[in-house]
């Protein structure tokens, strides 16, 4: 059962998931505000998660489990960014404030917080 | 999606068939069932498009699981190297996608990459604010997000 290849793979898997949710936990110590914040942990936290169900598959290589890994996989995929763009949109719109470093801001303007319609900023084109 | 629905019946007649459970066996009957589909789409209007679709949406998973790589490699170095280096900001980018699919799911592709992070999208869907990580070249991120569009469009439109 215990190939040496497989076990080398499954321990890449594992160091590499891992790792990767470490990182998301120092990003979100040393990164400036809640948006940046929310790229470390969303991101490195769903590729890290894959990446360690994928070791339990291959460890196992069995059919069920890996039915099960890819499922779990494909519902991490399909439910974060959901999850990350709603709490980023919340306290985007709850002006939470940004980072004094960041550079631009394009949503700002283009917001009216009494009717709160979004603008595009091409109406006036069309106008024209 | 229609297509791909009777490919996977094909390939599950093919392995009811051959009575021979397993992975590769369902592969390759999905293989031919493909292979059937490809011949046949000229004929039947509702399978138009099908053949060149399924290879273009390979090569965009393996496009974008190459891009998700890269960019997680560069906010991992950012993260653990002392020095910060983030121009960090929001940025409306104008939309070619027009229905509600097709901008659901370039919005979650964009929110799945790391550096970027889609915030919403105007009132009128012409233009969806992203916040990103990087915003040395406004230009380049434009085209950046540009050519992920496109390529989408080209795997969901027939």
């Amino acid at each position: 059962m215990t190939d040496p290849l497989q076990e080398l793979i499954t321990a890449t898997l594992l160091l590499l998931g891992g790792g990767l949710m470490l990182i998301a936990a120092i990003g979100i110590v040393r990164l400036p505000d809640l948006l940046t914040r929310m790229h470390a942990t969303t991101k490195a936290g769903t590729l890290g998660a894959a990446l360690t169900i994928a070791a339990v598959a291959v460890h196992f290589a069995d059919a069920a489990v890996t039915a099960r890994a890819v499922a779990i996989i494909l519902f991490i995929v399909l439910t974060a960014p959901v999850a990350a763009h709603v709490i980023g949109r919340a306290s985007y719109f709850a002006c939470v404030s940004l980072w004094q470093g960041t550079v631009k801001d394009e949503l700002r303007e283009h917001y009216d917080p009494e009717s709160h319609v979004l603008y595009s900023g091409l109406e006036e084109r069309d106008e024209e | 999606m229609i297509p791909f629905a009777w490919n996977i019946v094909l390939a599950t007649v093919w392995v009811v068939l051959t009575a021979n459970l397993t992975l590769l066996n369902a592969l390759f009957g999905f293989l031919l069932g493909y292979a059937a589909l490809a011949l046949v789409q000229s004929q039947l209007p509702g399978l138009h498009g099908y053949a060149q679709r399924v290879p273009r949406f390979i090569g965009f998973v393996l496009f974008y699981i190459w891009e998700m790589a890269k960019a997680n490699a560069r906010i991992a170095y950012d993260v653990v190297t002392p020095r910060c280096d983030i121009h960090p900001g929001v940025v409306g980018v104008p939309l070619e996608a027009c229905s509600d699919g097709e901008i659901t799911v370039l919005a979650n592709l964009i929110s799945l990459t790391p550096g970027t992070l889609s915030l919403d999208v105007s009132s009128d869907r012409r233009v969806l604010y992203i916040h990103a990580m990087y915003i040395e070249d406004e230009a380049a991120f434009h085209e950046e997000i540009k050519e992920l569009e496109r390529r989408v469009l080209k795997v969901m439109r027939p």
